[in-house]
């Protein structure tokens, strides 16, 4: 039940695009076609996932003993910079068609501002769900890492099909754009909004 | 001398972080529900911009081409983390409420972006005026948004209550931020973009 409860507040409710403002710059870099979104939301979905879990361990069983939590921005944005890198690596040597599908994004993904914003949500947040706050343990962090990043690619692939419509439509010339575009979003995330108090 | 004012004001119009570059969204949307937030996560990336481009434009000459971006990025980190425990010690208020995104500086596209673009060909005292300029540029920019969505979502400016009663409480939340925005990138096109 807690499970679920994570699962659904991290894609609606609390949705990282539309509520959170994490990972906006790719967004709206890169949702002009479906196709390009969907490959940018699934190396998304498969780094944060990945990122969260090695973070995780690192701050649990390297800074807290130590002491020295105040070093978690550095060390995650070295790991999460790292741990791209050895990902692009890995697929180009055992997966070269999926390489090839998420390739040009991989190396964006580093200033991803949601990769390290759910890093450090997951190892500093209390949540409330099943009634007491507590922090979240490893099993309840992973399933938090993803159905988050499941809520990025449902947003960002519905408003790349939104956006495909814009191009072919008459819009007046200083919207053109980037403008038409926000108020688009902004549209979503009033639509989102029914899922406040869900959860 | 007017080569250096220009550095600056070039910030505001030209470089404008938030409505010519458009770099920088996340913390753009996020917090600037209200006045007082906006100008507070303005001047906290303005300080480690101006910060990480002095030490940028210092190092580069000793930094092997090929770790430069890595080699930024812990120049970055280090910045912030300075920023975090001065907040924690001096403004624990404005340090809770930006929350998340006082850490999220180091993802900044700005930050990292006048590194590469401006801080690493440059000489120091240059290189420090880009960054006042460019987070000059962000401060205004944010604080702006900030009184807008203030103004409209309770009715107040700087926490002082001007318009009685609840606002619309849609600018304070989500949708207002991505309006808002919208809304100004449409007048700044408009009227300010030659």
């Amino acid at each position: 039940m807690e499970y679920f409860a994570i699962i659904i507040s991290a894609i609606f409710v609390n949705n990282i695009l539309l509520a959170q403002f994490l990972g906006i710059c790719p967004f709206l870099g890169v949702s002009n076609k479906i196709s390009t979104a969907t490959g940018m939301s699934g190396a998304v979905c498969f780094v944060i996932t990945l990122a969260t879990l090695v973070t995780y361990l690192i701050n649990q069983y390297l800074l807290v003993p130590f002491g020295l939590e105040f070093l978690q921005t550095i060390a995650f944005i070295l790991v999460i910079a790292s741990l791209v890198q050895i990902v692009e690596i890995v697929l180009k040597k055992i997966s070269p068609s999926l390489y090839q599908a998420l390739g040009i994004f991989l190396p964006l993904i580093t200033t991803n501002c949601a990769v390290l914003g759910v890093a450090i949500t997951v190892v500093t947040k209390e949540f409330t769900f099943g009634g007491t706050a507590h922090m979240l343990n490893l099993g309840q962090a992973m399933v938090y890492a993803l159905a988050t990043s499941v809520g990025y690619g449902i947003a960002m692939i519905l408003f790349a099909g939104l956006r495909e419509h814009l191009a072919g439509n008459e819009v007046p010339k200083p919207f053109r754009g980037l403008p038409i575009a926000l108020i688009t979003v902004s549209m979503m995330a009033m639509a989102f909004l029914g899922f406040s108090g869900m959860v | 001398m007017g080569k250096k004012m220009s550095l600056i004001l070039d910030g505001f119009v030209k470089n404008n972080p938030t409505f010519v570059l458009v770099l920088g969204m996340c913390p753009t949307l996020a917090t600037t529900t209200s006045a007082i937030n906006g100008l507070e996560m303005g001047l906290a990336t303005l300080f480690v911009l101006v910060l990480s481009n002095i030490a940028i434009s210092l190092l580069a000459p000793i930094v092997p081409d090929k770790v430069h971006i890595p080699v930024y990025i812990v120049v970055i980190a280090t910045f912030v983390t300075v920023l975090q425990l001065v907040m924690q010690a001096y403004t624990p208020g404005a340090y809770t409420t930006l929350g998340l995104f006082i850490p999220l500086i180091v993802v900044n596209c700005i930050v990292l972006g006048r590194a590469e673009a401006f801080a690493n060909k440059n000489g120091v005292l240059d290189s420090a005026l880009d960054g006042l300029g460019v987070g000059l540029g962000f401060t205004l920019s944010l604080t702006v948004i900030g009184i807008i969505r203030e103004i409209l979502g309770s009715g107040s400016v700087f926490g002082w209550k001007f318009i009685p009663g609840d606002g619309i409480l849609a600018f304070v939340m989500a949708p207002g931020a991505f309006l808002v925005l919208g809304y100004l990138m449409v007048l700044f096109n408009k009227y300010l973009k030659k």
